[in-house]
């Protein structure tokens, strides 16, 4: 069992990340990549994200220090990066869960949905950079 | 029936962890959203921005416990995508992928203690 698993097994199938780079992924392939980047992303900013909210309930002062803290152009920049990723991750995560209960299946309609992903995540994404940058 | 589960004739199949971790995703990804929900229709709904309407929020109980539970959701689905994504890339050493799993679980078990008092801080 043990030899079994140590033999040296030739790897098919795996390409370097400049190959990765270079393949023309569908529409479905690049929603499923960016969920994966999206949450990679997320779990990074993790102590970020409880950071801010330690300091938006912790006191009125701490509040306010968030506001000074967050008035930041850099700080905009993270928090919208993040609200894209969990944007990104909600829509493409209620695409996998319609997909588990076998809606959606087929390729045309496997199309359909991963720029749906798209045109519901990055207008929302956009309303929140215009929103934290103070268009409105 | 004969007893065929020890030996070399040992089932070593059939753990189930993958179907468990398939379904804990799932299952941690309709709290998360379902909370996101609330959050919004509480938030938004309340319509006091300041300090006072959001840590207000915080204050009851209920609310507590169910961010409590939206964050072990999500610690849990954290769990389950980081170790795909370390078995997916850290392939060349078993040790290197372990450490990394390891650490991974002791960050994401931190951070729910963190997250705990913040939560019952307010």
């Amino acid at each position: 069992m043990s030899e079994a698993v140590k033999r040296d097994r030739r790897q098919f199938g795996r390409m370097s990340f400049a190959q990765a780079l270079q393949y023309r992924l569908p529409p479905a392939g690049v929603v499923s990549i960016f969920h994966r980047i999206s949450g990679g992303l997320m779990f990074v900013l993790l102590p970020f994200v409880l950071f801010l909210l330690d300091k938006s309930l912790t006191s009125e002062i701490s509040f306010d220090y968030l506001r000074a803290f967050t008035s930041n152009w850099f700080v905009k920049l993270v928090i919208l990066a993040l609200s894209w990723a969990y944007l990104h991750h909600f829509c493409a995560g209620i695409r996998h869960l319609l997909m588990d209960l076998h809606v959606g299946l087929d390729k045309t309609s496997g199309r359909k949905s991963a720029i749906t992903v798209f045109a519901i995540s990055i207008p929302l994404a956009v309303l929140v950079g215009l929103k934290l940058f103070g268009a409105f | 029936m004969a007893n065929n589960n020890i030996g070399p004739k040992r089932l070593v199949v059939g753990a189930h962890y993958g179907l468990r971790d398939w379904l804990a995703q799932r299952l941690t990804a309709i709290v998360m959203a379902l909370y996101t929900i609330i959050l919004l229709v509480e938030f938004l709904g309340g319509r006091n921005f300041s300090y006072e309407g959001w840590a207000g929020m915080f204050s009851h109980q209920w609310f507590k416990i169910v961010t409590f539970v939206a964050f072990l959701s999500l610690f849990y689905h954290v769990w389950v995508g980081m170790r795909d994504i370390w078995m997916d890339y850290a392939t060349k050493s078993v040790a290197v992928r372990l450490v990394l799993q390891a650490a991974t679980i002791a960050w994401l078990i931190g951070c729910a203690g963190w997250a705990v008092q913040i939560i019952w801080r307010v």
